[in-house]
């Protein structure tokens, strides 16, 4: 077991009247990949917003890289320097292009040298295999090629933690591929990753360890092998039956 | 310049059409320095309003409750009285409770002249209307765009001056160049506390030459024109800004 | 919309420009609540509890003040409202057919309205009314009749003809409100542009129209003080004169005037409320 840059110990998070986490803990190790997955509303986009304290969290405690996160004196900026982010409806800013996209938060927000930050962004958008996409706006894109756009703004901030919420689940069928390939080749380079997936297919392949949520609680995990071959909880086994 | 002076002249000892601003040098200068103050106030005006519409919106969005109910207040203040009633309390009312200044020869005056007067109470009339309008141009932002902002590390100062308002000003661009339009409509409101902008000037040339109708057409084509002009200009910058694929 | 175009003459540069963002140039739009009348009233209590409070003992209270002159400052306000509504029923008038004219498929009469509408709604109020006050004649003669002109009518006139070109405009807006749909339909049912628009269109729009025509009136009606600045003797030039006639004392400014826009805020809440409500019904479409 590698030592764990992320770990989150009872966890509870509540709307209101309403407990939407209710006691979630989970380790993942430098360059492991978690699949988080489960029903719609189980609380699994929450549970990564707290990660990076997007969402505030009553009760529990998240270390990323040793950072606590539940810490009323946190510094925010230095907790989301380690940890990227990348949502389900890509969240570009409309009004610059892919390139522009890319380099502002390098420059604005870490006030790094505008030559420098260009000639990573090319790099990373060549990464992400958008050459000659440079500049373009999101609006001239697809939602393959935004959702990769969104992908590299955010390891233009070298994070050592990315978090995926649902990424493909607003694409077009036909470049979901396109955006998994991306992300795989992110794992396979030893980036460590969170994702909150509805690709049962992509979480077997690329996982090292699966986690099963419903209502708030994680219901089960296993590494993915066991996790598909043999669950055994019975709502793992309804959900499964039904998404497989 | 000559020649439209003398077809002026001309055209009013034949036809009695009197356009004295066109050839009488005294006419021409006050004129001239009329529209000069008009021009100013729109401008002051204009920018001014556009800042405290920036502010403001800022101001709505603060977690402090008390900033936000500050700027509400003023909001409703300024858009449900008369323009003519706001420029008379802060010329009248306001302007009593400040020291007066001596001038060379011993006249008291105001600290503040009508024509700071006039800009501020217009710059307070249609910043109200302009907080508004960028506050309902963010809100057009989808908080999630915010978001990403915020999970990329930006402060909320960042967010505002990176994102929300580039991204803002584009969709509140049309009612913007219409409440400024409203502005322009408004400024000869500063006639009332004796400001010389063009319809002060206006009335007193024809007090002088009793040529009313003239300088009313004169008048009107002004205004329009000002109208037309800042309506153009608006409409070149929200085409600068245009995206594509944003809006439409 | 295809089937009612209005597109401008290209020879008026810049004002094409206008014209491409019709939507907008709508005028504010009044909202008030009740706490709008209570922070007034409250201010207007501490205003002149202020100001009695400070007055020598020998002057008149405050509020003694304020009542002695109540039926004045009434009957000034009585004329705001007379010239509000006068200029609301001419410019209704006026601009509804404008505004049908603005709609009209004849190229040169929607060209001419739009033309009419463009100038009526650009040009400053204030301005309108200085060229109806000083152009029409004191006294006016039209067949055998002769009579006379008072200056609170030169003000109606004016007043007419801006409301008259937002009329119009709220008109235009209410007919292309209506889904396309309709025009396609009832076209395809055989009926003529005549019967579409008066049978199918207009009874949709006006719904749509009320709103904003409330809105105008209660502008209209903020914006009738502009007539004190040409001398007539409305709520504005009365309060001016009663603060003289009480010897210019700047405590009383506040009083006063926080007195007239009670007035003022009396009269139009009703009508701004109307106006949410009926916005808030008519807002569900289809």
């Amino acid at each position: 077991m590698a030592e764990p840059l992320l770990s989150i110990e009872n966890l509870h998070k509540r709307f209101g009247q309403v407990e939407v986490i209710k006691g979630v803990s989970l380790t993942v190790g430098k360059g492991e990949v978690a699949c988080i997955i489960g029903p719609s509303g189980s609380g699994k986009s929450t549970l990564i917003r707290c990660v990076n304290a997007l969402v505030p969290f009553e009760q529990g405690s998240v270390k990323v890289l040793g950072i606590e996160v539940n810490d009323p004196q946190l510094d925010k900026l230095r907790l989301r320097k380690h940890v990227g982010m990348v949502f389900q409806q890509y969240n570009l800013f409309p009004h610059r292009t892919a390139l522009q996209n890319v380099m502002m938060a390098p420059i604005q927000v870490l006030k790094r040298n505008k030559h420098e930050v260009e000639s990573e962004a090319y790099a990373l958008l060549k990464k992400v295999r958008l050459e000659g996409k440079e500049h373009s706006y999101p609006g001239e894109l697809s939602g393959g090629q935004q959702q990769r756009v969104a992908i590299a703004r955010s390891l233009a901030m070298k994070p050592d933690l990315m978090l995926f919420d649902e990424v493909t689940a607003a694409l077009d069928p036909e470049t979901v591929g396109e955006v998994l390939i991306t992300i795989r080749q992110l794992a396979e380079e030893g980036m460590t990753c969170v994702l909150v997936t509805h690709e049962m297919g992509f979480a077997r392949e690329v996982a090292n360890e699966v986690y099963f949520t419903d209502r708030g609680v994680i219901v089960e995990h296993a590494p993915p092998a066991t996790f598909f071959a043999n669950p055994t909880d019975p709502r793992t086994k309804m959900f499964l039956s039904q998404v497989l | 310049m000559d020649l439209i002076a003398a077809w002026f002249s001309h055209l009013n000892d034949t036809t009695g059409i009197n356009f004295t601003v066109f050839y009488d040098p005294f006419d021409r200068a006050r004129f001239a320095h009329g529209f000069l103050v008009t021009l100013q106030l729109c401008g002051v005006t204009i920018i001014g309003s556009v800042l405290v519409g920036i502010f403001g919106a800022w101001g709505q969005g603060a977690r402090s409750i008390w900033r936000r109910r500050f700027v509400q207040a003023y909001i409703q203040m300024f858009r449900n009285t008369p323009p003519l009633v706001q420029v008379y309390f802060f010329y009248f009312g306001l302007s009593a409770l400040l020291p007066t200044v001596k001038d060379a020869i011993g006249n008291a005056h105001p600290l503040i002249g009508g024509f700071i007067w006039a800009s501020i109470s217009l710059i307070c009339f249609a910043g109200a209307f302009n907080v508004e309008i960028f506050r309902s141009g963010i809100e057009a932002i989808p908080h999630s765009t915010i978001e990403a902002a915020e999970a990329l590390g930006y402060t909320r100062l960042q967010t505002y001056r990176h994102i929300v308002l580039p991204l803002g000003l584009r969709i509140c661009m049309p009612a913007l160049t219409n409440n400024l339009v409203n502005l322009i409509k408004t400024t000869p409101l500063a006639y009332a506390i004796a400001v010389p902008e063009l319809l002060y000037v206006s009335n007193q040339i024809w007090s002088d030459n009793e040529n009313v109708p003239e300088m009313m057409i004169l008048l009107f084509f002004i205004y329009i024109a000002l109208v037309g002009l800042l309506v153009f200009a608006m409409h070149a910058w929200e085409k600068s800004l245009r995206v594509p694929g944003l809006g439409k | 919309m295809s089937t009612h175009p209005t597109k401008p003459m290209a020879v008026l540069l810049p004002l094409p420009d206008i014209l491409r963002n019709r939507d907008a140039h709508k005028l504010p739009i009044i909202r008030l609540t009740w706490w709008h009348g209570a922070l007034l009233c409250a201010l207007l209590l501490a205003s002149a509890t202020i100001a009695d409070a400070a007055s020598a003992p020998a002057k008149a209270g405050v509020f003694a003040i304020l009542l002695r002159w109540t039926p004045l400052l009434l009957s000034g306000f009585g004329l705001n409202i007379l010239i509000s509504v006068m200029s609301m029923g001419i410019g209704t008038a006026l601009g509804a057919f404008l505004g049908l004219a603005l709609i009209s498929p004849n190229r040169p009469l929607s060209a001419t309205a739009w033309a009419v509408t463009q100038f009526f709604r650009n040009a400053p109020w204030l301005v309108l009314l200085f060229f109806m006050i000083f152009i029409l004649p004191y006294h006016m003669a039209i067949g055998g009749f002769t009579f006379t002109l008072p200056d609170w009518v030169k003000a109606v006139i004016g007043l007419s003809l801006p409301v008259m070109a937002n009329v119009a405009e709220i008109v235009r807006g209410g007919v292309q409100s209506i889904p396309k749909g309709q025009w396609e339909a009832s076209e395809s049912l055989g009926f003529t542009r005549h019967q579409q628009l008066w049978q199918i269109i207009l009874p949709q729009a006006v719904k749509r129209m009320i709103p904003p025509w409330m809105n105008l009136y209660a502008i209209l009606t903020t914006s009738t003080t502009l007539a004190s600045i040409v001398g007539v003797s409305d709520v504005v030039t009365l309060a001016a004169q009663v603060l003289s006639a009480e010897g210019s004392r700047p405590d009383l400014l506040a009083p006063i005037y926080g007195y007239v826009l009670v007035m003022f805020y009396l009269y139009i809440y009703p009508i701004a409320w109307a106006t949410r409500r009926l916005e808030r019904k008519y807002q569900v479409r289809n």
